[in-house]
């Protein structure tokens, strides 16, 4: 059913796409005032949810130790796996960031042999790994359409994306990895029962629409080839804050443009927010030091409490009777 | 529970990883004997005074909710997501990845999709978003939002109390989401409305009143320990001195008391009170904080504050320096996580420095409380015990890493280093079941009551198919471990899986091999079993 719905509503989109571009004044209206519009809800929605997040406090210290804590001199300890301090605590949200480091431990499990088995499992890590790894590429090779002249090491990245130069024009490699992890999220979700039993339609909606992006990208590079000039003028334009009326830019162009301006409007309210919440993740953010050093509850509230008095209060004739020594005879 | 049938475990491991056929939100809980706990009882809420205390059971149709019970969960929600960031950001951090979902040890052991840690958290997320999230207001089922109705309550009481709040899902997911975090604002909010477990309300309203969990009163405590010095001496020839509530002792130790309590748990406690006679500490025991676990833990923070309240108070009283903890899981996450920010600062209290090495606890520098592990560990590196590790020859051993020590400190190497010193057979379960990736006794969080049987053995079982393992591989016959729970939690998980093998503490262990003064000639463990010399 999510399923189902999700791909309505890229259907829905797709047809929105299209009956903008038909009509001149709405895709007016998609050049010069939409962008402006999503990179605002993006912009402001991102802030929002952060300082909403951070906002809360974080009475406690929670880390979820996957390591040796620093202990005696003589015991090896794991300050990336379980950080006595805030270096190593920064060092170990940069594994996570960078390398995904939680996802590489992934393990899965089967009954065989009547007992459990587990398995390697990292081909969630690797297509995560290339997902967000060649998302990242591309994102930073577009930059070329918004500085004039091209600051020189996006076209080196470039020319490194595009090192093996196959077909023409070059194929990029983080194209085909962003395409192949997609295929590679989207099927898994499918696919395996219980991810499907678990997805909902904004899981589907958003794999899709990321796609959508992707191949109306790749078909304007590969298949139906854009005016790249046409293009570049637009682009240039919004980035100097005068937009330029768009020049024939084609159905694929205002496709492409459709998906990107949903997927940056929609981004702040989504799960894609990850992006931003991973960094303030009480139980990988911190350093496990509770014993060390004090930290403060900011609303440390008082609780009743059973206190020595009221104990003795009640026991006192067995404990005097056990021979323990009272404060009170 | 004789009343319970209780499937063999080659029916019970006949597991299919297949979802039903129904959407997760259309599908209702079912109490199924078995697999739920009892609920708490009217007394034992009184005595704490928690909300709505009746008679009811988590079968009944009607759970004598209080008319605005809605109001009163969604008004705590708020207050949670206020208070807390880790409750806040789990709600909307999840991307349904899916890497935490065979990570549970309910779901190995069961294929209930719900009990996937990822859905358990979206029974919660799913009432969050309907009612705090503008989205989930306005699109409802389409975000994954749904009503609260008391349906979901009582699927909320089903789950939550089949979470054992190990955090063994936190290590696999990407963003650390904990789901021990959610199932405890899960079950703060189902305390508000009086929805808890006997289980867990008994031993907290025991704890409260008498100190410890099994409510025994001061002097059944010095009865039980004056008990376990008569074997100490029976075996061992030494008679050790139990000295409680003694002022101005250097040392308090709390215990959990299910060291004093109950078997296998006992022989532990026979380990710490020889230890500490051996080496000459200046310590004492206390009656009022007779007890190192907390089962406030369990429950909601306040809790785990007013029982916790206890070790520090007494440590002020009696003018101790330092404090040494026992063997136990979830204690050493309260003293870990919590205690020198709920009842700290311990200023009252000096730096722990071992009277024997001259070891300063750096660690422990704020909450002043060592964990007898790493005090062990420190006399074992600098060669302060003399241990005979022949006395355990008969037995050959592996190391459960009990979830708490584990995966809320990192203590892992100490109790390793004891064991290795303490016995000359040790071997390791598979690497994918121990350490930060130890699997649990299927018993923690209160789950741990006969009722609840079934539900134990399926949570347990990946736990005792990794000792299964041993068993076959090397001829492993006892299961050490370093919680009082366990103790207890994996002795019935053995009987029912493995049943070759037995379970005892480390300390038990150390204090088999530890060769003492003055002792006579020893021909049996602490268990009185024949050595094997
Ligand atoms: S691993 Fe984390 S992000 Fe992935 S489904 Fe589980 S809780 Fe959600
Ligand atoms: S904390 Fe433990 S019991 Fe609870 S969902 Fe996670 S793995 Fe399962």
């Amino acid at each position: 059913m999510n399923l189902i719905g999700s791909i309505i509503a890229i259907s829905l989109l797709t047809l929105l796409a299209l009956g903008i571009s038909a009509s001149r004044d709405l895709s007016g209206v998609l050049t010069a005032v939409v962008p402006y519009v999503a990179f605002a809800v993006f912009l402001c929605g991102f802030v929002y949810r952060i300082l909403k997040w951070g906002s809360a406090p974080v009475p406690f210290r929670i880390p979820t130790t996957c390591g040796q804590a620093e202990s005696l001199r003589w015991i090896r300890r794991e300050p990336l796996e379980n950080p006595a301090g805030a270096w190593s605590a920064a060092g170990r949200m940069a594994l996570e960031v960078l390398l995904f480091r939680s996802l590489f431990r992934n393990t899965r499990v089967e009954i065989a042999g009547g007992r459990p088995v587990y398995g390697s499992a990292k081909w969630l890590w690797f297509f995560a790994l290339l997902f967000h790894g060649s998302l990242l590429v591309i994102v930073l090779r577009h930059l070329r359409f918004f500085v004039e002249p091209i600051v020189p090491w996006v076209d080196a990245l470039s020319a490194l994306d595009g090192f093996f130069e196959t077909g023409a024009p070059t194929l990029y490699l983080s194209d085909a990895g962003l395409l192949l992890a997609l295929a590679f999220l989207f099927l898994r979700r499918v696919v395996v029962a219980r991810l499907r039993y678990l997805s909902l339609f904004t899981d589907y909606f958003a794999l899709l629409l990321i796609a959508g992006v992707a191949v109306t990208g790749l078909a304007m590079r590969h298949v139906f080839p854009a005016d790249l000039n046409a293009v570049k003028t637009l682009t240039l334009g919004w980035a100097t804050l005068s937009p330029a009326a768009a020049g024939e830019t084609g159905i694929l162009f205002s496709m492409h443009l459709c998906f990107v301006f949903t997927l940056m409007a929609w981004f702040p309210v989504s799960k894609l927010m990850h992006a931003g919440g991973v960094f303030l993740s009480p139980t990988r953010g911190q350093a496990n030091d509770s014993r060390r050093r004090r930290h403060v509850n900011p609303w440390n509230a008082p609780v009743k409490v059973h206190t020595y008095e009221e104990y003795e209060d009640e026991f006192r004739d067995k404990m005097k009777a056990a021979g323990l020594p009272l404060e009170k005879e | 529970m004789s009343s319970l049938k209780i499937p063999k475990p080659d029916e019970l491991i006949k597991i299919q990883y297949r979802p039903p056929k129904t959407a997760w939100q259309d599908t209702p809980v079912e109490f199924r004997p078995g697999t739920w706990s009892y609920a708490g009882a009217a007394k034992n809420l009184t005595a704490l005074g928690l909300p709505n205390p009746r008679a009811w059971q988590p079968a009944d149709l009607d759970w004598k909710l209080p008319p605005d019970w809605r109001e009163i969960i969604l008004e705590g929600m708020k207050e949670r997501l206020e208070k807390y960031r880790s409750f806040r950001l789990f709600m909307d951090l999840c991307v349904r990845c899916g890497a935490c979902a065979d990570k549970c040890h309910f779901y190995i052991g069961t294929g209930d999709p719900k009990n996937m840690p990822v859905l358990r958290a979206e029974l919660l997320r799913s009432v969050y978003r309907r009612y705090f999230t503008e989205s989930g207001k306005r699109f409802g089922r389409l975000v994954g939002a749904r009503d609260l109705t008391v349906d979901v309550l009582k699927e909320w009481f089903y789950y939550f109390y089949q979470c054992t709040e190990c955090r063994r899902c936190s290590v696999f997911c990407p963003y650390g989401i904990d789901q021990a975090e959610i199932t405890m604002m899960g079950r703060e909010l189902l305390d508000l409305v009086g929805c808890n477990i006997n289980w867990v309300v008994e031993p907290a309203a025991n704890c409260f009143r008498t100190g410890n969990h099994l409510g025994i009163q001061p002097g059944g405590i010095k009865d039980m320990l004056e008990f376990l010095a008569d074997d100490i001496e029976d075996r061992t020839g030494v008679r050790v001195d139990i000295p409680l509530n003694r002022k101005g002792a250097e040392i308090l130790f709390v215990a959990p008391s299910g060291d004093y309590f109950a078997d296998p748990g006992t022989y532990t406690c026979m380990g710490y009170l020889m230890l500490f006679h051996e080496i000459g500490l200046d310590y004492t025991m206390s009656t009022y904080a007779s007890e190192g676990g907390n089962f406030g833990l369990f429950h909601s923070h306040e809790m785990v504050k007013r029982l916790n309240a206890k070790i520090y108070a007494e440590a002020k009283r009696l003018g101790v320096k330092w404090i040494i903890g026992g063997e136990c899981g979830h204690m050493w996450r309260v003293v870990n996580q919590y205690m020198d920010t709920m009842n700290g600062p311990a200023d009252f209290l000096e730096m722990p420095v071992s009277p024997i090495t001259g070891t300063r606890f750096e660690n422990a520098r704020a909450t002043k409380m060592v964990h007898i592990a790493e005090f062990t560990a420190d006399l074992i590196g600098n060669g302060k015990l003399r241990l005979d590790p022949r006395r355990n020859d008969h037995l050959r051993v592996t190391f459960h890493d009990s979830c708490n020590p584990a995966r809320a400190m990192g203590i892992l190497e100490e109790p390793r280093h004891i064991i290795r010193s303490a016995c000359n057979v040790f071997r390791e379960m598979a690497e994918d079941t121990i350490r930060e990736k130890t699997l649990c006794c299927g018993a923690g969080a209160g789950l741990g009551n006969e009722e609840n049987f079934e539900m134990r053995m399926r949570g347990g079982m990946p736990r005792a198919m990794a000792v299964r393992d041993v068993v076959e591989k090397f001829g492993v016959n006892r299961l050490a471990c370093m919680c009082a729970i366990d103790r207890v939690t994996l002795t019935s998980l053995m009987e029912y899986w493995v049943p070759q093998v037995s379970v005892m503490g480390v300390h038990e262990l150390l204090a088999n091999a530890l060769v003492m003064k003055g002792e006579k000639e020893r021909t049996t463990d602490l268990r009185g079993d024949p050595l094997s010399l």
